[in-house]
């Protein structure tokens, strides 16, 4: 009830300076928001990585070209050009655990459909990469093994560059143009749905792997296998045998090491999660530098604060206010005044994560705002309130009454 | 003989102020008695300040011993000082020393923030302590909006709101025109004849040190010479306010 006095007295002189007290709490507001803005940039990322792989199926696995070692000469990563379309055949022919293989190759290119153009991703694929990647065609119909096996034209679109080149129209059978080479379209895929984010999978085209080797890159190499097992429980077992089966196709000699990589969809789920956590740690504590400076701001004004009140401060202590009185008001002081930024700052934290997609430089990132974000701003807010308001209030309690009444 | 509110035995004072040391105080000793009514007097730099300040527990002696009401009070911490200044002492002061942009309520209800009164008894005690001083109607002015005389009225109410039984004025009527230090003064008589509060008060001026019973006369931070008469309160009795 002695507290609620003080915080009363507290209150009344932050009442007293009201557009000093806000000018000192902008910098907690700012900082606050920017936190949890911040986290929620990356907290969206987090969710859009879980959602994809998610719906990709637990029975998927990839294999990567790898490093490899000849001789003692180590290659390094990029340029690798020792996947082949031939193992993905031997893989989905040789391994009993696996139903299906598609070989991917991918590419950027600029795309032209009559007076609209667009740049996207072309993603070269297997015949089966829907039933593998578990992806179903809205319209039309996915290429099949006779478009693959001439390296055909066709292409199937992806929801947002349909959206994109043809609006309303209907793109079935119509030519578009990538890198000036025409292509029909024949399907369009089914949207995954996904808004913003950093890699939306709407935002792409899927042509034969074959064309786009020959036509596209004018490569005989392919960037990676996507691998679905029989089931989820025998993903091991697939790993296991694509493994061995790569080693004597690459003749890789016993003991040496593998120039592929076999990963399955958890592992790549893990390390995409893990790098999205860097970055959001990365974004959270840029932001909570900002947080900091804004407590450097609150001790600042504080203790203009208190040299400014010294009298009043002599006044209290002549009628019998004890040190720990004085440090209180002025604790409490600076902690209401970190608090309330606090509170404004989630407010336009929050609205800011909100508004950001309607902005048209962050329309495609996702944000998600999670309690926890909320949670750690705001604690981080009041102990910057206490941690920086401690100095000035020790400073304030520690005056000798008979200067402190003198004082001019 | 335990009848004395104050007695001082052989304070002396001494500020150290880079290498010298200043002998404020050299030796007082002294009493008061309840419900006296005390002027301290003497030129600037007799000690008179500082003797107030060490009567009303602002500050400690460097040695000697100050019994208020019998207890030995030169030794306490800072903390218990401030407790008895609360319960015990009310100050007033030449430029008033009342809080800015805060109304004439708010300033004498500040003693009861550090004492265990509720606040509706808070506000009921300082209403009446504002009505005693004449200040009715005008609880709710600030105190930029009010003159020297209701100002220094405010900060009596303050002085009275706990009930002490000292009170300890400096120089009270030094900022104001002597009809409105008259009026003042009038206060001070109807307390210290009606209430019986004990009144300490440190002045140079002849004619508001008149209105006190007994008069000290400070120098050199020593006691020179002490004056008792029928002081101007008794000649002239508070017209009823």
């Amino acid at each position: 009830m002695k507290i609620i006095r003080i915080l009363r007295v507290s209150m009344r002189a932050l009442a007293r300076n009201k557009m000093r007290s806000f000018l000192t709490i902008l910098g907690i507001i700012i900082g606050v928001a920017a936190v949890i803005a911040m986290v929620s940039i990356g907290e969206g990322a987090k969710k859009g990585i879980e959602e994809r792989f998610a719906s990709m199926g637990t029975n998927l696995l990839f294999v990567y070209p790898g490093s490899r070692n000849v001789r003692g000469v180590q290659s390094g990563f990029g340029g690798f050009t020792n996947l082949k379309p031939d193992d993905a055949k031997a893989i989905e022919e040789r391994c009993d655990a696996v139903k299906a293989t598609s070989p991917s190759i991918n590419t950027r290119a600029q795309v032209v459909y009559a007076n609209k153009n667009w740049n996207t991703q072309i993603q070269g694929t297997g015949e089966k990469f829907p039933e593998i990647r578990n992806w179903k065609v809205a319209e039309g119909v996915y290429f099949d093994e006779t478009h693959v096996a001439s390296a055909a034209k066709v292409c199937v679109l992806g929801s947002q560059v349909k959206q994109n080149l043809f609006e309303d129209e209907d793109p079935l059978g119509k030519t578009i143009r990538i890198n000036k080479i025409p292509f029909t379209v024949i399907g369009v895929l089914e949207s995954k749905g996904e808004q913003g984010g950093f890699f939306n999978r709407d935002d792409m085209i899927a042509a034969p792997y074959t064309t786009v080797m020959r036509r596209l890159r004018g490569v005989d190499y392919i960037n990676s296998i996507d691998v679905a097992a029989v089931s989820a429980d025998r993903t091991s077992e697939a790993q296991r045998q694509i493994e061995e089966l790569m080693r004597e196709r690459h003749r890789i000699a016993p003991g040496a090491d593998d120039d592929f990589q076999v990963r399955n969809i958890a592992d790549v789920a893990e390390s995409a999660a893990e790098s999205t956590k860097i970055m959001t740690i990365l974004l959270g504590s840029i932001a909570g530098i900002s947080l900091i400076v804004g407590g450097i701001g609150i001790m600042n004004i504080m203790l203009v604060s208190v040299t400014e009140r010294i009298r009043e401060i002599g006044v209290r202590l002549a009628v019998g206010a004890r040190e720990r009185d004085i440090l209180l008001q002025f604790l409490i002081e600076a902690v209401v005044l970190s608090v309330t930024g606090g509170i404004i700052g989630i407010v336009v934290g929050v609205g800011a994560s909100r508004l950001m997609k309607y902005i048209s430089v962050f329309s495609n990132i996702t944000t998600v705002v999670t309690p926890e974000s909320i949670m750690l701003a705001f604690f981080f807010a009041a102990s910057v309130g206490i941690f920086f308001g401690y100095y000035p209030a020790r400073k304030a309690s520690k005056l000798d009454p008979i200067e402190a009444l003198r004082y001019e | 003989m335990s009848e004395k509110i104050i007695r001082l035995e052989n304070i002396v004072r001494i500020y150290q102020i880079g290498e010298t040391q200043v002998q404020a105080l050299r030796g007082i000793t002294y009493s008061v008695n309840y419900s006296e009514f005390l002027a301290i007097m003497g030129p600037s730099g007799s000690g008179k300040s500082t003797l107030m300040s060490i009567l009303g527990l602002l500050d400690r002696p460097t040695s000697g011993q100050y019994f208020l009401e019998g207890v030995d009070v030169s030794k306490l911490s800072r903390d218990e000082m401030a407790a008895i200044r609360n319960r015990k002492i009310g100050f007033v002061f030449q430029n008033f020393n009342l809080l800015s942009r805060t109304t004439a309520l708010e300033n004498v209800e500040l003693p009861m923030v550090y004492s265990h009164i509720s606040s509706k008894e808070a506000r009921d005690r300082a209403m009446k302590a504002l009505a005693s001083v004449g200040l009715k109607g005008w609880e709710h002015h600030r105190t930029n909006q009010l003159s020297g005389g209701q100002m220094q009225r405010v900060a009596i109410a303050r002085a009275l709101v706990n009930d002490p039984t000292l009170i300890l004025a400096d120089e009270p009527t030094g900022n104001l025109d002597s009809k409105t230090g008259a009026e003042i003064m009038d206060i001070f008589c109807r307390l210290n004849q009606e209430r019986n509060i004990t009144l300490i008060m440190v002045t140079h001026d002849p004619v508001i040190a008149s209105y006190a019973k007994r008069r000290l006369y400070l120098k050199d931070g020593q006691i020179v010479g002490e004056e008792v008469s029928e002081g101007a309160c008794d000649r002239a009795p508070a017209s009823g306010g």
